[in-house]
């Protein structure tokens, strides 16, 4: 088919043309994905980071961090102690490593139990329009309280522990998510495929099963991140003003908390496990944020 | 309308009925007894009986229900705890402090985000953009208190320029008052600002798609006049919404940056209820927040209306 056209003699040939557009290899694979993806590598990247400090905090060159040293409290910043000591002499290095489980067990319970309570309330009222009557009704009075509040509330009646933490927050965010959920199941019935699931036969827990939850998983995911992110805040902001984690647990809001007396004086003890918060909360918004546009194309580059 | 607005209003009470019969059923649903919890690890069991019986813990559920809410109905929060006052009239002492900060923060965060955002979607794409969606992203992810401390730690103290801490009323002068009240409202509107920056970015990238403003642009009107009268004007209903949801996170947040300036508002009054374990009063902020929240969007709701002459009732 191809062959090539005599060439008469005494005529040259142009040489052949390089592309015009060199041909776009799309990197393909989980390597791909981050790489369109750069806010969900940072994210996860970072994430990653503090898992594994929270995890293998022991081997951090850390010290027990309830240990007291009454000889040396409030010290600054210095290679014994590298960021510093509290007013207890506690290593504060040590403390904000530690502290990066209280954070995360939080972070992560709460995403996890909000989104499963959430689901299942959203799933019901969802089908069934006298459960949705009433749920919505009671979302929409735990709504109107902010979370804030409404974890303090709980938390004034119960004794101060890492799991009342939790179950004070989760509660605070399961509106949330069922709102999230119950708009979805809503918009998902009326679509033909559901309507052809109907008109073939199949029983309501298969439709829900097959059809409606997978389709509620990109959203809700989004959405388990940024309650990961606003449950560790509230776990800092209730421990800071002390109502939340045991003070004897070191937890970054209780660092804060401690020093809070002294923060005009000795910064570092605030700054340190302030930092820490921050960067963790940004490194779960970012990784919400890239899920956000990697699963909704729609929504991508908009918000 | 009258006949929506009617509706409107009395739609808030079935929802504010709930906030009170939860915030009232804790008392009674909590794990443990919560009368124990209340009087503390060193009480008597005198201290614990006393404080059963002024809460109503030995009377039966529905009926301290029915009696606590014709005292609400009355205005009556109950008394407290710990200082043995009228909830109301402890709430009334720290009532202007915290009206102060949120005002000047809701001020603040409207006049900052929406010209922001509308800057970032005019230029989307940009690095004004970019930048504009970075804070935003910060915003959401430094905690409040975080953000005061580090405003006191550089404005306050190192720089001078504004006070530390402390309250000072507006009958002794509008300076003062807002010397005070500057830093806390910063730290407090930072992440209500990345809120209503980033919605009003959404809508207006929306609105600049449309028809009408090809033709505004066709008929010459200059780039502000399209950006504040045509697009802005559509693109009010979400950013409105926005700010009356946000206006959530400023009561919890009010919490925490009261503490952090001493500001003696509510939020530090909800602090030292926490502190005290003083339920009575606890219960009556959160209701008293949660009245003002749903109110301030009850009236959102109604303001759709003047906002956009499409939406008829």
């Amino acid at each position: 088919m191809n062959a090539p056209t005599p060439v008469p003699p005494g005529v040259t040939v142009a040489p052949a043309l390089g592309d015009l557009f060199a041909p776009v290899k799309p990197r393909r694979g989980f390597i791909g994905f981050l790489w369109r993806h750069p806010t969900i590598a940072a994210g996860g990247a970072l994430m990653l980071l503090m898992l594994a400090m929270a995890v293998f905090a022991p081997y951090l060159g850390t010290v027990d961090p309830t240990a007291l040293a009454t000889t040396q409290r409030t010290r600054p910043p210095s290679a014994a102690h590298w960021f510093g000591t509290d007013m207890l002499g506690r290593d504060l290095y040590s403390r904000v490593v530690y502290g990066a489980r209280v954070s995360l067990t939080v972070g992560f319970a709460v995403a996890t139990l909000a989104s499963i309570v959430g689901l299942a309330i959203g799933l019901i009222s969802g089908f069934s329009r006298f459960a949705d009557a009433v749920l919505m009704r009671v979302m929409d009075g735990l709504m109107s309280v902010p979370s804030i509040l409404l974890a303090v509330a709980l938390m004034a009646l119960t004794r101060g522990s890492v799991g009342n933490v939790i179950a004070a927050i989760t509660i605070a965010e399961i509106p949330r998510v069922s709102r999230l959920v119950r708009g979805v199941v809503l918009s998902l019935r009326e679509q033909p495929y559901v309507d052809a699931a109907v008109a073939a036969g199949t029983r309501a827990p298969m439709i829900i099963l097959r059809h409606i939850l997978p389709n509620t998983l990109a959203p809700m995911t989004v959405q388990a991140t940024y309650i990961c992110a606003s449950a560790m805040i509230i776990e800092a902001i209730l421990s800071f003003i002390g109502a939340g984690t045991p003070p004897i647990i070191p937890s970054w809001g209780n660092i804060m908390a401690e020093g809070r007396a002294l923060w005009q004086v000795k910064p570092f003890i605030v700054f340190f496990p302030a930092v820490f918060l921050s960067v963790t909360v940004l490194a779960v918004n970012l990784l919400g944020d890239g899920l956000r546009d990697a699963l909704d194309p729609r929504m991508a580059k908009r918000l | 309308m009258l006949a929506y607005i009617a509706r409107r209003v009395l739609a808030t009470i079935p929802v504010m009925a709930v906030v009170a019969l939860f915030v009232f059923s804790l008392l009674y649903i909590a794990p443990g007894d919560p009368a124990a919890i209340i009087a503390g690890d060193q009480a008597s069991p005198e201290d614990i009986a006393r404080i059963r019986e002024s809460l109503g813990l030995d009377r039966p559920f529905l009926v301290r229900f029915g009696e606590w809410t014709w005292q609400i109905m009355h205005g009556d929060l109950g008394t407290s705890i710990f200082t043995n006052l009228p909830v109301t009239t402890m709430i009334a002492q720290r009532f202007e402090p915290t009206l102060s900060l949120m005002a000047i923060t809701l001020v603040l965060a409207v006049a900052v985000a929406v010209p922001i955002g509308v800057l970032a979607a005019w230029k989307a794409g940009s690095f004004i953009d970019r930048a504009v969606m970075a804070f935003a992203v910060f915003g959401f992810s430094v905690p409040v208190f975080v953000i005061a401390y580090l405003l006191a730690y550089v404005f306050a103290l190192e720089l001078d320029w504004l006070p530390v801490q402390g309250y000072t009323p507006l009958s002794e002068g509008i300076g003062p008052w807002l010397e005070n009240l500057i830093l806390p409202a910063i730290a407090l509107g930072c992440v209500y600002i990345a809120l209503i920056a980033r919605i009003t970015r959404a809508a207006m990238l929306e609105v600049l798609q449309q028809d009408y403003i090809r033709t505004a642009r066709a008929k010459g009107i200059g780039q502000q006049g399209i950006l504040f009268v045509h697009a802005l004007k559509n693109a009010s209903v979400p950013i409105v919404t926005v700010i009356g949801i946000g206006i959530a996170l400023l009561i919890g947040g009010a919490v925490v940056t009261e503490s952090v300036f001493a500001i003696p508002g509510l939020g530090r009054l909800t602090v030292d209820a926490i502190l005290r374990r003083d339920y009575p009063l606890i219960q009556g902020l959160v209701l008293l927040f949660s009245f003002i929240y749903v109110l301030v969007n009850l009236l959102i709701d109604l303001s759709y209306t003047l906002l956009d002459p499409r939406i008829r009732y």
